[in-house]
């Protein structure tokens, strides 16, 4: 097969489980256009992964949702085309048929499983469930199964865990959780819809290797829903490309990933930043420059150790409260940046990157140690005290839609801040039209409401909101992890752009390695609380130091695959 | 090691209790010297006035005549060797009359949270499963009639309706107390009696509950883990029944356990309606009689009767949640 102008050609396959055919689904009459699904042909053969990879609203989870149709009717329905499994078409069987399809025959795996578990339930019952519909097994043998799939999915202490809850487990457990529902009756199907998207890097690729495992030792057939193109060059043997409700593309994957044909396709595999760490930018005028922030054995604990057990405990052991277990969110971290340098501050969820942030620009106050802003001690100020630094550091923050009052016009936001520094209401106003201008938004913007905005066009609206005040520190906190990544890289492009253009000293907080690899030229690397490893991208990526760093290289999805156009590509990393 | 966790939660919570009554009882207590008059210029006025030494005689002989605080303090040392003091105006402790009407007041709350609690949750499922059917419909809109109308208005409605017009329920009383019932009898005769009342007071909280039940599980129902339970290939019963109906449950029982408190606010005006020999109708009753002691008596009774039914939600809710920790530790 070359290329795949011709989805058609694509979907001749020897012998498939699944092939859905035209198949449209009808958004409601209130909605932006008429079809979430537009006539969709797809086959996925025996113990094969079709990755089925899309930005948001490309209709990937609707079509995923309406093979089992999960869909919530009558708001979103099936409204032509076929699914045959095996030959029958699911569009048409009754609702007691697709009750043996689901669970039995084909089963799914949600992106959540904080929220796709029920919380009141042991974990062991929700799993039991399964069995208990579809076999007429007894409790015992029903038992043996459930524990036999934890096994399966590699849960340790399985036996403890059928009793557990869902908030006892760790999300990777809890996805394990998800995986063992899925498997325990060995299904022909199994749909994923984004089940690693909400785990942490490290855990996404034990996930994604259990799953990949799994398929091969059960030869079950897997329909993969991402939007990332890393985890799609994982584990992917075809792909499937949607836009807009549309099969853009459909092909073998390295066809698909190393010569795309289609523009979108080749949009989006540009969008994905690569791995390559970028280039030292030349030593520019104001080299060597100074430090302008200087941590010193920040400290920040969460929970009440500090205070001691309370007065209750005290008098009477055994009653109140008592001591919490106390959590050291930064621990004794040093850190200098230089003036005009880029620093990524890289850990997963947990490391305490965020509350490090948070305490270098006031919002949290540490509990020891000192920080210093151009040689003005942080810690230990009063509101009033920080007031005047305010407009030294500033944050552009991770959720565009909740971090916009969605009551002041757009104009406003950005121009509070200054005003509340002392400049004239007009000239703040003038100001904040040319930061729009800047951001790449129309001057006008200023007028409007932040609802009226994409995710991405309130990003900018965030970052000129965090310039207006003229900071010499940009902190941004996962600026774009809320975004899809063609958007993704046109709003690092312009952190980028104007972090030069005003020769900002940026701190970069993500989780994602590509995302640092592409905007900065010095990593930090942070582990529950404490700074594992530090030093240029370039040196890291090529020679990382600490274990940690190491396996955060190697869970990369994707790592190994070498974008076309980048010869520089170093060698497969962290093997 | 659950349940130890679980008593030494409950005795924390008792001992948390104490100030929180007591903090009730100073409150009341000087709320009271805010109303003009006392017990001695009701009684000396229902005499048909009296000379002021009289008076006088009377307040030393209550002790009003004391400053606020000595009075204050008195009552504090008082309440907490739990002594409440003695009525003058029934001419009784105080303790002995709360007492007497206690058990009458629980059992119409007692009836009422069941009703309205019990059948509200069942209603609304109904409505949520039936979403946008005649069903539904039926029931939202009984639910806002009920609602909307106060509650002595329906108390009257139906005393006309089913006492008078036709003859099924006795109008007042907790029981016939000429008939001279006994054993099982007479827990029939109150039962008969108990009718009415129950459903006046409850239909309020019984909309409200029905309300609140059909709008959280319409949103459990959208939820992932129900979708987790349809792509296992439940079905819908089963769906609703296991995993939709204890999580919806959750916000309902919150919500009951505040309105504990309201309700026996809202029982004052149906026990005057069905001459229900209750608490709220002997607070309705000293109040006008300015007979402060029993006043605060009961209001001191009501907050223990509040915190307690709030320690009882609380464990309710931890023996439904297996998120919530009781003790601290992990």
């Amino acid at each position: 097969m070359t290329g795949s102008k011709h989805p058609a050609s694509a979907a001749t396959l020897a012998d498939p489980v699944l092939e859905i055919r035209d198949l449209s689904v009808a958004l409601p009459a209130w909605a932006d256009r008429p079809l979430a699904v537009k006539s969709v042909s797809l086959t996925v053969g025996r113990g094969e992964t079709l990755c089925v990879v899309g930005e948001s609203g490309s209709g990937k989870s609707v079509m995923a949702r309406s093979i089992l149709r999960l869909l919530p009717e009558p708001h979103l329905r099936i409204a032509g085309g076929q699914i045959l499994l095996d030959g029958e078409d699911l569009a048409r069987a009754d609702d007691r048929r697709m009750r043996q399809i689901r669970g039995g025959e084909i089963s799914m795996v949600f992106q959540e499983p904080m929220v796709s578990l029920n919380p009141l339930m042991t974990v062991g019952r929700q799993i039991d469930e399964i069995l208990e519909v579809h076999t007429n097994w007894s409790k015992a043998e029903r038992r043996r199964r459930v524990i036999a799939t934890f096994e399966d999915v590699r849960l340790p202490e399985p036996e403890r865990i059928v009793g557990a809850y869902p908030h006892e487990l760790s999300g990777g457990q809890r996805q394990r959780v998800m995986i063992a529902m899925s498997l325990v009756l060995e299904p022909k199907l199994i749909i994923a819809d984004e089940p690693t998207t909400a785990l942490d890097v490290t855990t996404e690729a034990q996930v994604l290797t259990l799953l990949k495992e799994l398929q091969t030792k059960h030869g079950t057939a897997l329909l993969f829903i991402t939007h990332n193109f890393g985890v799609v060059a994982e584990i992917a043997d075809r792909v499937a490309v949607m836009r807009y409700g549309e099969l853009v593309e459909y092909g073998p994957a390295a066809e698909v990933l190393e010569h795309p044909q289609h523009p979108y396709t080749r949009a989006l595999i540009d969008a994905v930043p690569s791995l390559v760490p970028r280039k030292h930018p030349k030593p520019d005028a104001t080299a060597p420059s100074e430090s302008i922030l200087m941590v010193r054995a920040l400290e920040k604990t969460y929970g009440r150790a500090a205070s001691g057990p309370n007065w209750l405990a005290r008098v009477l052991p055994g009653l109140g409260r008592g001591r919490r277990s106390a959590v050291k969110a930064v621990n004794r971290v040093d850190l200098e940046i230089r003036r005009g340098s880029a620093v990524a501050l890289v850990g997963e969820s947990g490391s305490g990157k965020s509350t490090l942030a948070r305490c270098l620009i006031g919002l949290e106050q540490a509990d020891a140690g000192s920080a210093m802003i151009a040689g003005d001690e942080i810690v230990g100020l009063s509101r009033s005290d920080w007031r005047p630094l305010r407009s030294r550091v500033q944050m552009v923050f991770q959720d565009p839609f909740a971090s916009l009052n969605p009551r002041t016009k757009v104009g406003d936001i950005i121009a509070r801040g200054a005003i509340l520094q002392g400049v004239n209401p007009e000239t703040a106003m003038d100001q904040a039209r040319t930061l729009l201008g800047l951001v790449g938004l129309d001057a006008r913007a200023a007028e409007r409401y932040p609802h009226e905005f994409s995710g991405g066009q309130r990003q900018r609206i965030g970052i000129a909101r965090a310039l207006a005040v003229k900071p010499e520190i940009l902190i941004a906190d996962e600026p774009v992890s809320a975004l899809d990544v063609s958007v993704q890289k046109q709003v690092l492009d312009l952190l980028d752009d104007l972090r030069r253009q005003f020769g900002l000293t940026m701190l970069f907080i993500t989780h994602d390695l590509r995302v640092a690899a592409h905007v900065c030229e010095e990593i930090v690397v942070l582990k529950n609380g404490t700074i594992v490893e530090r030093g240029m991208t370039a040196d890291i990526f090529a020679n990382p130091q600490h274990d940690y760093t190491r396996t955060l290289l190697a869970s990369v999805p994707g790592r190994n695959w070498q974008r076309r156009g980048h010869p520089e590509a170093p060698a497969p990393l962290g093997q | 090691m659950r349940g130890l966790r679980l008593i030494s939660f409950i005795m924390t919570r008792l001992l948390q209790a104490i100030p929180v009554v007591l903090g009730v009882v100073v409150l009341n207590f000087l709320l009271l010297q805010l109303a003009p008059g006392d017990a001695a210029t009701v009684l000396a006025g229902e005499a048909g006035g009296a000379p002021p030494e009289y008076v006088e005689q009377l307040r030393a002989r209550f002790g009003l005549d004391k400053p606020v605080l000595v009075q204050l303090g008195l009552y504090l040392k008082n309440i907490l060797l739990l002594d409440l003091g003695f009525s003058f105006r029934n001419n009784a402790p105080v303790l002995g009359l709360i007492l007497d009407r206690l058990w009458p007041t629980l059992l119409l709350m007692g009836a009422t949270l069941i009703v309205s609690v019990g059948g509200g949750v069942m209603l609304g499922v109904i409505a949520a499963l039936g979403v946008r059917t005649w069903r539904d419909h039926l029931i939202s809109i009984a639910a806002v009639i009920a609602y909307a109308t106060p509650l002595f208005w329906i108390g009257l409605m139906l005393i006309l309706a089913f006492s008078i017009r036709l003859d099924w329920f006795p109008t007042s009383g907790m029981e016939d107390v000429v008939a001279f019932h006994e054993g099982w009898a007479r827990v029939v005769d109150i039962a008969h009696h108990l009718v009415l009342p129950t459903i006046t007071l409850s239909l309020f909280y019984l909309a409200l509950y029905t309300r609140l039940m059909r709008a959280t599980v319409l949103e459990q129902r959208g939820a992932e883990y129900a979708t987790t339970a349809r792509a296992k290939g439940l079905t819908e019963r089963a769906i609703t029944l296991r995993h939709v109906l204890r999580n919806a449950l959750l916000p309902v029982i919150t919500m009951a356990g505040v309105q504990v408190g309201a309700l026996l606010g809202g029982s004052v005006v149906v026990e005057t309606v069905f001459a229900w020999p209750g608490l709220g109708q002997l607070a309705y009753q000293s109040l006008f009689a300015r007979d402060f002691n029993l006043l605060l008596g009961i209001f001191f009774l009501s907050a223990c009767l509040v915190v307690v039914v709030n320690i009882i939600v609380d464990v309710i809710y931890v023996l439904l949640d297996p998120r919530i920790r009781v003790g601290g530790k992990a």
